[in-house]
């Protein structure tokens, strides 16, 4: 398995966010994380990313102990995330924003930097002209000198993808994506994300309220609910779950699928 | 030519300029006097502090306010270390200046190591709790040099007379004075004024050096930091790391700039780095606009020079109210400095340059 959490806790004062939680994500898979909301999916992917300590259980990635690590460790070993609420470098132009996130490798010192010496001239171009083709993959390569912040709403959301993607993660985390898309839009988003695992053959983590974008393009669903995990299966094995459907699932599944 | 190039021909005809009006190449022109030759020294020492400044509160996004800290460590370390230690008075022109800027160097190195002592706190504080403790450096580092003399009796007591006597002879409350001159190069008719001219040399260097790194992964760390730091952390930047960079290379721009200032002023007191100095630095630093390298160079120069111009055409007794209300002005007029976050043509991102203007 790619990705391990084994018996993960984590507790704000009394209360439990996460309580004896344990998923697993393979190589190349694509895993939906669902539950009604403050049910602990956006906690999961912050402890997965390394922004909260877990106060119990381990948490595994390419068979390493990676338990408590600081994010940007876990970014610099291959797991990258989107945000629910964009979170994108106000200060940046997209180019920039994406070419953080390759920060880390960047093949230069401080003193190359300062002296702009032939190292940093090479490895400036590679990162622009990575950047460049990444931003190209979606849709965003003419606005790259633009502030990030200055893009209409979808292609900032299409932004943080590419600007996760820039780390060249094996495993992508992804928060609400279609969060305020509309159909039309959403229907895109299912196509690139099928592009993206497709193109960088990476596993993908995806909590999303959209149930026929869960139900259609993921191999395996965890339900989440009050912090405990509440049932996992196959999109169908969710859908016919009767403790899933008391959770919340029912009516909305229902819905979903007329329009 | 580019507009980088043009600007480094730029600075060489200011340079040529100055010493020109300052009767050094030769003609007895005098429009300089030694006065304000010594307020362009400052304007040029302002300039490399409120740089240095700027990589912490315009770039990296945090909130320090102990710049005179830095710039005492810097000031006393170079006086001390030209006085006692590597008496350059006693060497010969070629080798003095050589360990002048040696010795410059190596306060820049301390005063950047207490960047890095200072640094760390930043990892756990934000914004004004992050400001109190810089400001309480910067105190310390004032107060410590106050009672050297303490400090000085107390080395002598525990046998290390020698180092006793440094320390005493840096005159805590009384100031320190008396340290050896710089000579000036005189070729002929020349005369080219060391001190100043290294002064020149260094803010040039501080403002390419620095657009370097703005541009660059570290520049795009830092702004990142400040964006938005969780999203920074997530896609793997490493925001300790950033923010200690900043405030090591911070305090090593400030105490250079310190050892420069202590041989400008030729005398060194405790309350010269008061609060009220490290105000002076964060009012530059915001009336030129955070983040803009440009803005630095164009108030901490101007607003250094101005008040001494306004002396000069007869305002002496009004330019105490006149730079506060120029001060108000200016944040009424551009409430985010006078170059918000905008560049001059030559201190763009070279990438950028021609395809966008701004």
């Amino acid at each position: 398995m790619l990705l391990d959490l084994t018996g993960v806790q984590l507790s704000f004062g009394g209360l439990y966010a996460l309580r004896d939680f344990s998923l697993s994500v393979g190589e190349g898979e694509m895993v939906g994380l669902i539950g009604p909301n403050g049910a602990g999916k956006t906690t999961t992917f912050n402890v997965i990313s390394g922004l909260y300590p877990p106060s119990k259980g381990v948490v595994r990635f390419r068979d390493q102990d990676l338990t408590g690590c600081p994010a940007h460790e876990m970014a610099a070993r291959g797991i990258a995330r989107t945000f629910q609420n964009i979170r994108l470098f106000d200060r940046l132009t997209v180019l920039e924003n994406v070419q953080v996130a390759s920060h880390w490798r960047r093949g230069y010192r401080l003193w190359d930097a300062a002296f702009r010496n032939s190292r940093f001239a090479e490895a400036e171009q590679g990162s622009d002209e990575e950047a460049e083709a990444l931003l190209a993959t979606f849709g965003l390569y003419e606005r790259k000198h633009e502030r990030a912040t200055s893009l209409p709403y979808g292609e900032q959301r299409r932004l943080e993808i590419a600007r996760a993607l820039a780390s060249k993660p094996s495993l992508l985390l992804l928060d609400e994506p279609a969060a305020g898309m509309n159909p039309a839009e959403i229907t895109a988003l299912i196509a690139l994300i099928a592009r993206i695992r497709e193109e960088f053959g990476i596993s993908i983590l995806l909590i999303e309220h959209h149930m026929h974008l869960v139900m259609g393009i993921c191999q395996r669903i965890a339900v989440l609910d009050f912090g405990v995990k509440i049932a996992e299966g196959t999109p169908d094995e969710i859908r016919t779950n009767t403790r899933v459907i008391e959770a919340y699932l029912g009516e909305p599944v229902e819905n979903e699928r007329r329009q | 030519m580019g507009a980088g190039s043009i600007a480094i021909v730029g600075a060489a005809f200011l340079y040529a300029a100055i010493l020109f009006l300052h009767g050094d190449l030769g003609f007895p022109v005098g429009l300089l006097s030694d006065y304000y030759f010594q307020v362009l020294m400052l304007a040029a020492i302002n300039i490399i502090v409120t740089i240095g400044l700027n990589l912490i509160n315009g770039f990296a996004g945090q909130f320090s306010i102990g710049q005179a800290g830095f710039m005492a460590i810097g000031a006393y370390v170079t006086a001390m270390l030209a006085t006692f230690v590597v008496p350059i008075a006693d060497f010969a022109v070629p080798f003095q200046i050589l360990a002048f800027i040696g010795i410059v160097l190596v306060s820049g190195c301390a005063a950047g190591f207490v960047g890095y002592l200072v640094g760390l706190p930043s990892l756990r504080l934000k914004g004004d709790y992050l400001a109190i403790v810089t400001l309480a450096f910067a105190e310390v580092v004032r107060s410590i040099v106050r009672i050297s003399d303490e400090i000085s009796a107390g080395l002598a007591h525990i046998g290390l007379t020698k180092l006793a006597a440094q320390i005493g002879g840096i005159g805590g409350p009384r100031g320190f004075g008396g340290f050896p001159q710089l000579a000036d190069i005189v070729i002929g008719p020349v005369r080219i004024p060391t001190l100043f001219t290294l002064i020149f040399i260094s803010v040039v260097l501080t403002v390419v050096l620095a657009r370097n790194l703005v541009y660059s992964s570290y520049g795009r760390a830092w702004l990142s930091v400040r964006s938005n730091e969780l999203a920074a952390e997530v896609m793997g930047v490493n925001s300790t790391r950033a923010k200690v960079l900043a405030f090591v290379l911070s305090g090593f721009l400030a105490g250079i700039a310190g050892g420069y200032f202590a041989f400008v002023i030729r005398f060194l007191h405790p309350d010269s780095f008061s609060f009220l100095k490290s105000i002076e630095y964060l009012i530059f630093l915001y009336a030129g606009g955070a983040a803009s390298l440009s803005g630095s160079i164009v108030a901490a120069g101007t607003l250094t020079i101005l008040p001494e111009f306004l002396r000069v055409i007869g305002f002496d007794q009004w330019r105490l109210i006149a730079y506060p209300l120029l001060l108000i002005v200016i944040m009424l007029w551009r409430p985010s400095g006078l170059m918000g976050d905008r560049e001059f043509r030559f201190l763009q991102n070279p990438k950028l340059r021609g395809r966008h203007a701004s």
